[in-house]
């Protein structure tokens, strides 16, 4: 039999105890199980209580990045026990409850005596999904939500428009995504992404989005006149666009109203601002931006225009009292950040050092350089992934605790709803392990044993 | 003008003509798929000389109707003449290295028919597990399936797939590969393999099938009588690749073989008393047979109509191999460069589709003798949650 008791979070987070009975029984609740014929009587576990100890509990409110996600768990005769300071943590204890019952040849369900303490290594332990370059119906999405939370990942970092579509729905600027979409059919409605937002919160999910500027817009300008950079040839325009223009007060307008939808659409703390990889030759191209570059005394370093850009988006979201995290260029090119910045570092060179500048720096960061899950290869990729230890780099135990935890990134440039599950899957549970146990859990052949399992639960 | 509709008059029926009937066959590496397709105002006309050339057209003719804005479904005027370079256009499933459900494998047939692909080579057993359930020897699959009542193909599952494919022109070709990756008949077939040593005692580890005991050709020709009956195409494909040679070279009995035989420490000579008896037994059943490359470059005496599949990337070029098996006359397929189960990051379908298979140095009747190619889907990384998007 089961049945779970969830003693302060009657409401919202109820939903958690029967999806775990579920998971663990197969079947809906709140059936009554009867014993098999011919099984053995053993000591019975009646009932497994959930204590959320907590005077606020964070039933009705969101996860965020100081989120407690301890439980402590045991199981003994006749009621078992899972204890956590915040529902985060029960959700993570019924986790990995739903993970110790076992069915054996009877069709009895077990589950050992136990005492397990736990709690995150990592606080920020992240998938990121790009529904730019190929759209992700809601069900792919949803679905990964569930596999995540198998995982204990606490953060979807969407990347959800790109220089290929805008499927982002926008409220104020509803061009944006009618031309900058693939079509009327592959978009997100603002109902969408209010589903997503609260079915990832029932599973103590973040969920943090990214719009990628001054680079990376391509779909934008299709829907917002005058915002990209037209490129030149010599005294005429090529016809073609570049990166945000950052030269007119124009742009600044619309970033403005824009992130003040973004800052109230999505509840999470934090929002990525992107600012990676942008080519410096439309700039270069542009008459006009060459004149401000000249104005403003920046020489012909574009970084500098880049940074100018980046800190003006940066203030206008602090604006709105959201934190935000960058990809490294920001970091790189020596923008001016908020202590509190999170620079998420990427590129697989030496990302070592990489990680050693920056919380050098005071910041902290996240790493996802050697965690590109989109780069398949043949054979058994899970153990480089499983391998990489995200503290081995130079640097002060006080460098050390700016590492807030990482993300396993899948790009869309070959994926869709026809291939994401098994290409991110199982692999990203390695990625999920070093994220959350201790440093010293590293044995491969162990981790192998516990892994095929695991990837049997999860389908 | 603007109101008038853009399409002519609707057309009501697409007429099939097949020259000569034979619906109640089963394909074969001589049929002709060739095919004639006629799409003009008020006439669609599909000709084939054979059913499987029908199927083909229908294919083709499913592909060229397209849908407008309104909804009107509409194919535009064409005439196609159309038949396959290669006759042997072949697909390799593995469903030993990892059980593959019925349902995988007739969809896989049904994407096959799309891509006008027409063999699917059932690499059905190995190392790992034996799925097939014999009915001459049931121990097969009861001690060597991963598990005897969830994990294996039942005789009606196999006449399903064959059927299933007959319906899509596409023949089924078996492999029973032998003498190595046999581990999985060991624990159905006592005595079967052979018993590694360490020195001088049995180290409990067994290798390929012992070739030196009668029983063990006994157990051959038993086995392939029934898989003679149970498959209906001509051909078998009888594997050969990778025997490795340590536990032979450890067994006592076996060395005293060799000696007996004056191969000295030549176990390739062994290799091919063994596949030589194979063949003999597989050829007085009526079939024909294909084996890996390593039957012919361990010069194995083959029949002069074998077919030989040439496998590896290195460490010769694999067109090297092919020019080589040509030249002594054997036909050859291709799956060297089409080893799909080696993923790598980005479109690596080009890779694929520039391969060249007759870009080797030969006279045109060489290059007759490739027959055409497989694409090889090894299973030890794949199963029914990700065949169909690794493989399409």
């Amino acid at each position: 039999s089961g049945g779970v008791r969830c003693g302060l979070c009657v409401l919202s987070l109820s939903r958690a105890p029967r999806r775990y009975y579920g998971y663990i029984f197969g079947r809906s609740w709140p059936q009554r199980s009867h014993r098999p014929l011919g099984a053995r009587a053993e000591p019975e576990l009646l009932e497994l209580q959930v204590v959320i100890e907590s005077a606020d509990p964070g039933c009705q409110s969101f996860p965020h990045l100081g989120s407690s996600e301890a439980y402590h768990l045991t199981i003994a005769e006749p009621v078992a026990v899972l204890k956590a300071d915040e529902v985060w943590g029960a959700l993570r204890g019924l986790e990995t409850f739903s993970q110790l019952v076992y069915e054996d040849d009877y069709g009895s369900f077990l589950v050992n005596e136990s005492e397990i303490d736990d709690f995150p290594r990592f606080a920020h332990r992240g998938i990121l999904l790009d529904t730019s370059r190929h759209y992700l119906p809601l069900q792919s999405i949803l679905t990964n939500l569930d596999a995540m939370a198998f995982n204990k990942f606490n953060v979807f970092h969407w990347h959800i428009v790109d220089d290929q579509s805008f499927p982002y729905q926008s409220i104020f600027f509803p061009e944006l995504s009618d031309k900058g979409a693939y079509s009327y059919k592959h978009i997100y409605t603002p109902d969408d992404v209010r589903l997503v937002i609260e079915y990832a919160r029932l599973r103590g999910i973040r969920v943090i989005p990214e719009f990628d500027t001054p680079g990376h817009t391509e779909s934008w300008g299709k829907g917002q006149k005058d915002l990209l950079t037209p490129c030149y040839n010599g005294e005429e325009p090529t016809g073609s666009f570049g990166p945000v223009n950052p030269i007119l007060n124009t742009t600044y307008e619309f970033m403005t109203k824009f992130f003040k939808e973004i800052t109230s659409v999505f509840p999470d703390a934090y929002i990525h601002l992107g600012g990676d990889e942008v080519n410096f030759n439309c700039w270069k191209s542009n008459p006009e931006v060459k004149a401000f570059m000249q104005k403003q005394g920046f020489g012909i370093d574009y970084a500098k225009l880049e940074s100018y850009y980046v800190q003006k988006i940066l203030d206008i979201v602090s604006s709105y009292n959201k934190g935000y995290i960058v990809w490294q260029e920001v970091f790189d090119n020596k923008a001016q950040l908020k202590s509190d910045t999170v620079v998420q570092v990427w590129m697989a060179n030496n990302y070592a050092y990489e990680l050693s500048r920056v919380t050098a720096a005071g910041l902290t960061a996240i790493l996802a350089a050697p965690w590109y899950l989109d780069y398949i290869s043949y054979g058994q990729d899970w153990k480089k992934y499983y391998s990489v230890e995200p503290l081995n780099f130079p640097g002060s135990e006080k460098q050390k605790k700016l590492i807030i935890g990482g993300e396993a990134c899948l790009w869309g440039e070959f994926v869709d709803a026809t291939n994401l599950t098994p290409r991110l899957w199982p692999r990203a549970s390695a990625v999920g392990e070093r994220l959350w146990s201790s440093k010293n859990v590293t044995n491969l052949q162990d981790a192998y044993q516990r892994l095929t399992n695991h990837r049997c639960r999860m389908l | 003008s603007e109101n008038e509709p853009p399409w002519g008059i609707p057309c009501t029926q697409l007429d099939v003509f097949v020259a000569t009937p034979g619906c109640d066959g089963f394909p074969s590496l001589d049929s002709k798929e060739s095919y004639k397709l006629s799409v003009l105002e008020g006439s669609l006309l599909l000709s084939a000389d054979t059913v499987w050339g029908a199927l083909r057209g229908l294919e083709t003719f499913s592909q060229l109707v397209g849908r407008d804005e309104n909804g009107t479904y509409y194919i535009n005027e064409t005439e196609i003449v159309d038949f396959p370079r290669f006759p042997h256009r072949g697909l390799l499933l593995d469903t030993s290295r990892h059980y593959l459900p019925l349902r995988a494998i007739l969809e896989t047939l049904d994407v096959m028919a799309y891509n006008k692909f027409n063999v699917f080579h059932w690499h059905i057993v190995d190392d790992p597990s034996f799925p097939y359930e014999s009915s001459t020897f049931p121990e097969l699959s009861k001690q060597g399936a991963f598990n005897a009542m969830t994990h294996v193909y039942t005789a009606s599952d196999v006449q399903t797939v064959i059927e299933y494919a007959r319906l899509r022109g596409i023949r089924v070709i078996v492999e029973f590969d032998t003498p190595g990756h046999t581990l999985s008949w060991g624990p159905g077939a006592p005595g079967l393999l052979t018993p590694c040593y360490s020195g001088k005692d049995p180290s409990g580890t067994y290798g390929p099938i012992n070739p030196i005991l009668n029983s063990t050709y006994q157990f051959v020709t038993d086995l392939f009588k029934e898989v003679s009956t149970v498959f209906p195409d001509f051909f078998l494909h009888l594997g050969g690749d990778e025997v490795d040679f340590t536990c032979w070279k450890s067994n006592p009995q076996i060395r005293a073989f060799m000696e007996e035989m004056g191969f000295g420490e030549d176990y390739r000579k062994l290799e091919s008393l063994y596949i030589q008896r194979l063949l003999d037994i597989i050829s007085s059943l009526s079939k024909g047979y294909i084996v890996w490359q390593e039957v012919f470059d361990n010069e194995v005496k083959v029949r002069p109509d074998t077919i030989i599949h040439v496998w590896k990337e290195k460490p010769t070029l694999y067109m090297e191999e092919m020019a080589n098996v040509t030249k002594a006359g054997y036909r050859a397929l291709l799956s060297a460069p089409w080893y799909l189960n080696r993923i790598s990051y980005g479109q690596d379908w080009i890779a694929a589709y520039q391969v060249e298979p007759l870009n080797f140095k030969g006279v045109p009747e060489q290059k007759d003798l490739v027959v055409g190619g497989e694409a090889c889907m090894w299973g030890e990384y794949v199963d029914v949650t990700n065949l169909t998007p690794r493989l399409w």
